[in-house]
């Protein structure tokens, strides 16, 4: 009874964050250390030569470029899809809604030679396309799609709830002080999103960079054109590469914990604004 | 709302000047209509009209067929050994992150996240760092002739790496909001630990739980890229159902992959409408308290 009078006296404190870092360090933590163990085990000299190397260099051109041509057209349509689906009310919302998520459930495997079959130049909207001299499968447009199919819902389930607390007494205020509906949004509304709208691009670039299943077979993966960095990582583990497999994955790895760091930073400014406002 | 009312303004004219035109609301939802269809629903539709292309015979034909049903079996095998532990992990993690205050506790609620931020090709490949052949242990372990990589225990491995944070992430932000005053009753009310989770926590949180539970067997059956590095493409041995549809997919045996691709698909469906499900009920649970 002694218990009682102490707060947060709530037992399993040492057996539920014991169990947490333990199963943490062992799925997680050990072996990433391998990573960079094997990174530095290569040698400054070996560690540069690799990830510098044209073929790789090119890669960070696909992979990074692309991912973040994906995450701009997301974030434009991203922003009206939530828009629509949390302001306005028509048959089929509903079913939109519940589709936004389809990106995380589909396998990646899936999705990837779904949209080749679409986007292949003699099915579907490849052969569409055909006439215009526009091909999609197997060049750095149909990269593209993939990762504009992948990063989608990062954008929409981040502006969601953002657009669902926005204070509709602001829009009325800027109507009553003569302000019409354009000027409304880029005054009022826009500027009240973008740190969320901000956050939702980072987060499906972050994605964008890494995704490898949606993206292999729709690539071609020629090496200089259509080859994304993950790939070639998978391509120095076949070589028995593992050093040169490893520099790689530092870089990506570096990479995405950039985009991480500059996602919570985007967050917290949001906080920030918000608590000042 | 309820001010529009009292303001002098005719209530139409304002309604007008905070919310779009009749316009330019039609051309919003036309475009958001487009994309979705184009980028989310069409893709989708594919994988049906293509599993059924060559007919209904193929279709059956390559369900019945020897390597599938290895896949499947080792795909669902998978995904009974790793949603189980990243649920127990995703308990006790919630748990202590929720409950307590503790110095670090913000940095291990950011690095829960890491598995889903890195490529799921490193998922892989640090596997492969540390049980490979040139790995830390591997060299020890194929002495004693115990297999990791090229093997299931890899898979399991990669598997249960990249759905890692799914029920964690689910139930922490939930376990937040819902506060310990009931907990800390119960306590006071002579309830041991086991008994306050037990009648309290969870049904406090199982739709939270399932929400992330759905989630994470979706990623366990569908994972591809973590799991086709760790794997070595051992037919009927090693091969799971992604894999097993890259491995027909690069036989062009399309109708084949899509057939298979075709039970995923029902995988995800399945999984959008049970999650909106949960998603729905979370939220109720949540207006209730």
């Amino acid at each position: 009874m002694g218990r009682i009078g102490r707060r947060h006296a709530l037992p399993g404190f040492g057996l539920t964050l014991g169990y947490t870092t333990v199963y943490f360090c062992l799925i997680v933590l050990i072996p990433f250390s391998a990573l960079f163990l094997k990174t530095a085990s290569g040698g400054w000299e070996h560690f540069w030569e690799t990830v510098t190397a044209p073929r790789v260099v090119a890669s960070y051109w696909v992979s990074f470029g692309i991912s973040f041509l994906a995450a701009v057209v997301n974030g434009v349509f991203g922003f009206i899809g939530a828009w629509v689906l949390v302001r306005y009310r028509f048959p089929g919302r509903r079913i939109l809604d519940a589709i936004v998520d389809l990106p995380f459930a589909l396998p990646t495997a899936v999705a990837g030679i779904a949209l080749t079959a679409l986007y292949a130049p003699n099915d579907g909207i490849g052969e569409l396309l055909k006439p215009y001299g526009i091909k999609v499968a197997f060049t750095q447009l149909g990269i593209f799609v993939a990762l504009t199919f992948i990063g989608l819902p990062f954008v929409v389930r981040t502006l969601q709830p953002m657009i669902q607390n926005l204070s509709e007494d602001l829009e009325e205020a800027a109507a009553c002080l003569g302000a019409n509906r354009w000027n409304t949004f880029w005054r009022v509304i826009f500027p009240a999103l973008m740190p969320a709208l901000l956050t939702g691009v980072t987060l499906a670039y972050g994605r964008a960079v890494g995704e490898y299943g949606s993206v292999v077979f729709i690539a071609g993966n020629l090496p200089f054109k259509t080859e994304i960095t993950p790939l070639l990582i998978i391509t120095k583990l076949e070589q028995y590469d593992y050093s040169g497999a490893a520099a790689l994955g530092f870089v990506m790895l570096t990479a995405s914990f950039f985009v991480l760091l500059l996602s919570n930073g985007l967050q917290s400014w949001d906080n920030k604004r918000k608590g000042l406002g | 709302m309820a001010g529009n009312i009292s303001l002098s303004h005719p209530a139409s004219a304002l309604r007008l000047a905070t919310a779009e035109s009749p316009v330019a609301r039609a051309v919003l939802i036309t475009i958001t209509t487009g994309f979705f269809a184009l980028f989310l629903l069409l893709p989708l539709a594919v994988v049906f009209q293509q599993a059924f292309s060559k007919g209904a015979e193929i279709f059956f034909k390559t369900l019945q067929d020897r390597y599938t049903l290895d896949a499947i079996r080792l795909t669902l095998l998978v995904a009974a050994i790793a949603v189980p532990l990243n649920t127990l992990f995703g308990l006790a993690a919630a748990w202590s992150l929720t409950r307590f205050r503790f110095p670090g506790r913000s940095l291990l609620v950011t690095l829960i996240d890491l598995p889903l931020w890195v490529s799921p090709v490193i998922g892989g490949l640090i596997y492969v760092l540390v049980f490979g052949a040139q790995g830390w242990v591997g060299p020890w372990l194929m002495e004693r002739d115990v297999r990791v990589i090229f093997a299931v225990p890899g898979i399991v491995l990669a598997t249960v790496f990249v759905t890692f944070p799914f029920v964690a992430r689910g139930l922490i932000p939930l376990m937040q909001a819902q506060g310990v005053s009931e907990e800390e009753a119960a306590l006071t009310l002579g309830a041991n630990g086991w008994q306050i989770f037990w009648r309290v926590t969870v049904p406090k949180i199982k739709w939270g739980l399932l929400y992330g539970v759905i989630l994470c067997n979706a990623r366990a059956m569908g994972e591809f890229g973590a799991v086709s590095v760790v794997s070595g493409h051992i037919r009927g041995k090693t091969n799971t159902m992604p894999l097993h549809i890259e491995i027909l997919y690069n036989e062009y045996q399309f109708a084949g992959a899509f057939a298979v691709a075709s039970l995923l698909a029902l995988l995800a469906l399945a999984t959008l409408i049970l999650k909106t499900y949960a998603e729905w009920r979370a939220a109720q649970n949540l207006r209730d308290l």
